[in-house]
């Protein structure tokens, strides 16, 4: 079920909306929260329509917009998202009114706002398209599962291009809870030099990044999702090798053919070992690089590796931010993305350049 | 993939009944499930009806084996699902490719918001084991682990539509030879923050709903879960018990109209179903039934009876909403109706909708009143429209 990836629309922690230089001039974050870099959206939705939207809104509807017009497409066929927590900002509001106001004297805005098909719908309704709509909510397969159902419209013919998101915000009232949970470093420093860290705990993100897919290529696409598989809770590291195992040899491929593997450390050590493991037992030698200590870690943040991904192959470059130690790179032509969160949703990702 | 897949297996509970055999006998008697809130602690509960699972969650949590601070979604929703397996019967499902997808609008929302009245007196405060399990994918996981499932596990929430797009989801997965066996459906609990949001907008009937009546005056809302076992003909062919009906077509279209207001013209409805018709490659007399999506909202019954009208016109199918029965279960009505429609070929039964008494002025149909037995069902068309202009449409047929 290859597809091609034919325009990307990213509105992350980093300067990565309007398609400035890729990712040349990284952005140095402190704290255990990594807020989106956020454009001025006027000049992208109706003023209008900016004033009701939540910032939820706003980002995936802005990143969508810019996707939409790379790839010169003024309606998709189909509009897929993926997003864990859903509006959370919207969902916060009314829920906080009804209790402090006991129920009484409520307004239905944020009511009507807080539904996680909000994202999608208002592209929709933006772009009058009556295609193919559908959400996906589950957690770290959300995006995944996004992906999924656009692959499996593209191969049954069902659409010729398909609209897919990955969307999560964070708020100052989920910030709060996760932390409670005790998912976030309590001393980040800068999240430039997360991975130096060793010890407990990761850093907070959130992002739109949404991506036009296609089953027949046009002149300039030159990348290409060639598989994705999804493994849920394996019970151990061997476990988890052995997906991964199957997953190359299902696509007839070796460790050998991949230039680059895209892994999904979040600086955690605990979670992070699994990483280890797997680039140890399958992938020894290989070149590896993250990406969440530009995006922090977010159930939908695959979708920040993916647009990574796309862009490492169409511009040739591998950044320094990347490439730390900076190993000399040959031509990347095929990476492996392979995440997980908590050590619960995994997630496999063949991006080739075509 | 043009292959079938079948319907193996179904589950339900709702308010008018704790499993699929109990709801088709209020079905048949006509019996409707809603009343005075007994579980659910609002203020609006001596004047908003709605329709309730007549289990406590202390009772659902000792029938299941759970702790009963679980989510009431995921008890619903694993009460449905399992019994759909159990129906289903098939000996060797766990070596088969096996996956869970459901649906749910709330997920967690009913622990949510008992947390956020001690978090929002005190952030370091509220238990955070009542908001763990937030997120509607751990729902989804809740029930997965519960019965084994570990092949393959998503959630869709499209609001009024959701189950009815997990099922579908759930068909071209198997379609695409992705996976073997799909437990497919929905979830929803009555919460605080669903009642109060639809109180908002002023469409829920303060009295019992009368959906596609001229004086109809909203929607009672309601909870349960419903769920289909879907299978591929290899594992159909290798059942005891030989599948009666398959899931024979499907469509999503977006209404594109307006956030929560339907197009006067139905739009996303009228392509939901004419795309269903086409994909099951039947005419509209092929359909025998149509179980209406039907809230009782001035605003949907007219876009959905006006959709029907445009593809139907003159040739109506018989039609009834069983929300009249359930109220609106929200993320699980797409399940809860699909099992219904399940019934409806099977027991040869079409179901009344009750309360209708004065028929829409501007429609030139009227839906069944009473209950028709011994009906020729061999097609039956399900309707499942949301919030966001989220709109899809099933069909189910004898095999």
């Amino acid at each position: 079920m290859k597809l091609y990836i034919r325009a990307t629309g990213n509105i992350s922690p980093q300067k990565t909306f309007g398609h400035p230089a890729f990712l040349a001039d990284p952005v140095e974050h402190s704290g255990n929260r990594l807020n989106c870099i956020e454009p001025d959206y006027k000049t992208i939705i109706d003023i209008k329509l900016i004033r009701r939207m939540s910032r939820i809104i706003k980002m995936g509807v802005a990143a969508a917009m810019e996707c939409l017009q790379e790839a010169a497409i003024a309606v998709p066929d189909a509009i897929v998202t993926g997003t864990a927590y859903g509006c959370l900002e919207d969902t916060g509001v009314f829920l906080t009114k009804m209790v402090e106001q006991k129920e009484e004297l409520l307004a239905p805005t944020a009511f009507i706002q807080s539904t996680h098909n909000t994202v999608g719908a208002q592209i929709a309704l933006m772009l009058h398209c009556n295609g193919y709509n559908n959400v996906f909510v589950h957690r770290g397969f959300s995006f995944e599962s996004a992906l999924l159902d656009a692959m499996m419209l593209l191969n049954e013919g069902e659409a010729g291009n398909v609209l897919v998101g990955g969307i999560d915000e964070i708020t100052n009232a989920s910030h709060t809870i996760l932390s409670r949970f005790g998912l976030y470093k309590n001393e980040p420093g800068s999240n430039l030099q997360l991975f130096e860290k060793n010890s407990k705990g990761t850093i907070a993100g959130e992002g739109a990044a949404f991506f036009l897919l296609s089953g027949q290529p046009v002149q300039n696409d030159c990348v290409t999702l060639d598989a994705l598989s999804t493994f849920y809770k394996p019970v151990d590291d061997d476990e988890t090798i052995s997906h991964i195992e199957s997953f190359l040899s299902a696509y007839s491929i070796s460790a050998a053919d991949i230039d680059l593997v895209i892994t999904g450390r979040n600086g955690d050590l605990k979670t992070d070992s699994v990483y280890d493991q797997v680039m140890q037992s399958v992938f020894a030698d290989k070149e590896s690089v993250n990406f969440k200590h530009l995006c922090g870690e977010y159930p939908t943040a695959v979708s920040f590796a993916l647009w990574m991904a796309a862009n490492i192959i169409k511009s040739g470059i591998l950044p320094t931010v990347l490439n730390s130690n900076g190993a000399a790179v040959k031509q990347i032509k095929k990476i492996l993305i392979y995440n997980h969160s908590q050590n619960i949703h995994h997630s496999l990702l063949l991006v080739s350049a075509c | 993939m043009n292959a079938p897949v079948f319907i193996a297996g179904i589950g339900a509970i709702s308010a008018i009944g704790n499993n699929a055999a109990e709801c088709l006998t209020a079905l048949e008697n006509g019996e409707a499930g809603m009343g005075e809130m007994r579980y659910l602690h609002s203020m609006h509960g001596k004047t908003l009806p709605v329709a309730e699972v007549k289990l406590s969650n202390e009772a659902l949590a000792q029938r299941l084996g759970l702790a009963a601070v679980i989510s009431r979604t995921a008890m619903l929703s694993l009460m449905a699902a399992k019994e759909a397996l159990e129906d289903a019967a098939i000996p060797d499902w766990k070596s088969l490719r096996t996956g869970l997808i459901s649906a749910t609008t709330v997920g967690g929302m009913d622990r949510t918001e008992l947390f956020y009245e001690d978090f929002l007196a005190d952030h370091t405060k509220g238990k955070l084991r009542d908001v763990v399990h937030h997120e509607c994918g751990y729902i989804s996981e809740l029930v997965a682990d519960e019965l084994g499932i570990r092949n393959y596990v998503s959630t869709i929430s499209t609001a009024c539509s959701s189950s009815a797009n997990s099922i579908f989801y759930g068909a071209r997965m198997i379609k695409n030879n992705l996976l073997d066996v799909v437990v497919a459906g929905g979830t929803d609990a009555l919460t605080k923050f669903t009642v109060n949001g639809f109180n908002t907008l002023m469409i829920l009937d303060h009295e019992f709903c009368k959906p596609f009546d001229e004086n109809r005056r909203g929607l009672n809302l309601g909870e349960g879960a419903g769920y289909v076992v879907l299978v591929s003909e290899r594992v159909a062919a290798s059942l005891k018990n030989v599948p009666g009906c398959r899931l024979s077509g499907y469509c999503n279209a977006n209404d594109a109209y307006h956030q929560t207001a339907s197009s006067p013209e139905g739009t996303g409805s009228y392509l939901a179903m004419k795309g269903a018709l086409e994909k099951a490659g039947l005419q509209i007399t092929d359909i025998d039934y149509i179980n209406l999506h039907g809230t009782g909202t001035q605003n949907n019954d007219i876009a959905e009876g006006t959709a029907i009208m445009r593809l139907f016109d003159p040739l109506f199918p018989k039609m009834s909403s069983t929300k009249s029965f359930t109220g609106h279960t929200l993320g699980a009505s797409g399940g809860l109706e699909a099992v219904f429609s399940v019934l409806a070929i099977r027991e040869k039964m079409i179901y009344p909708n009750l309360r209708l008494q004065t028929p829409m002025n501007d429609m030139p149909f009227v839906p069944e009143t009473s209950l028709v037995k011994n009906a020729a069902v061999n097609h039956v068309l399900s309707n499942s429209f949301g919030f966001g202009g989220n709109c899809s449409s099933l069909i189910f047929s004898k095999t």
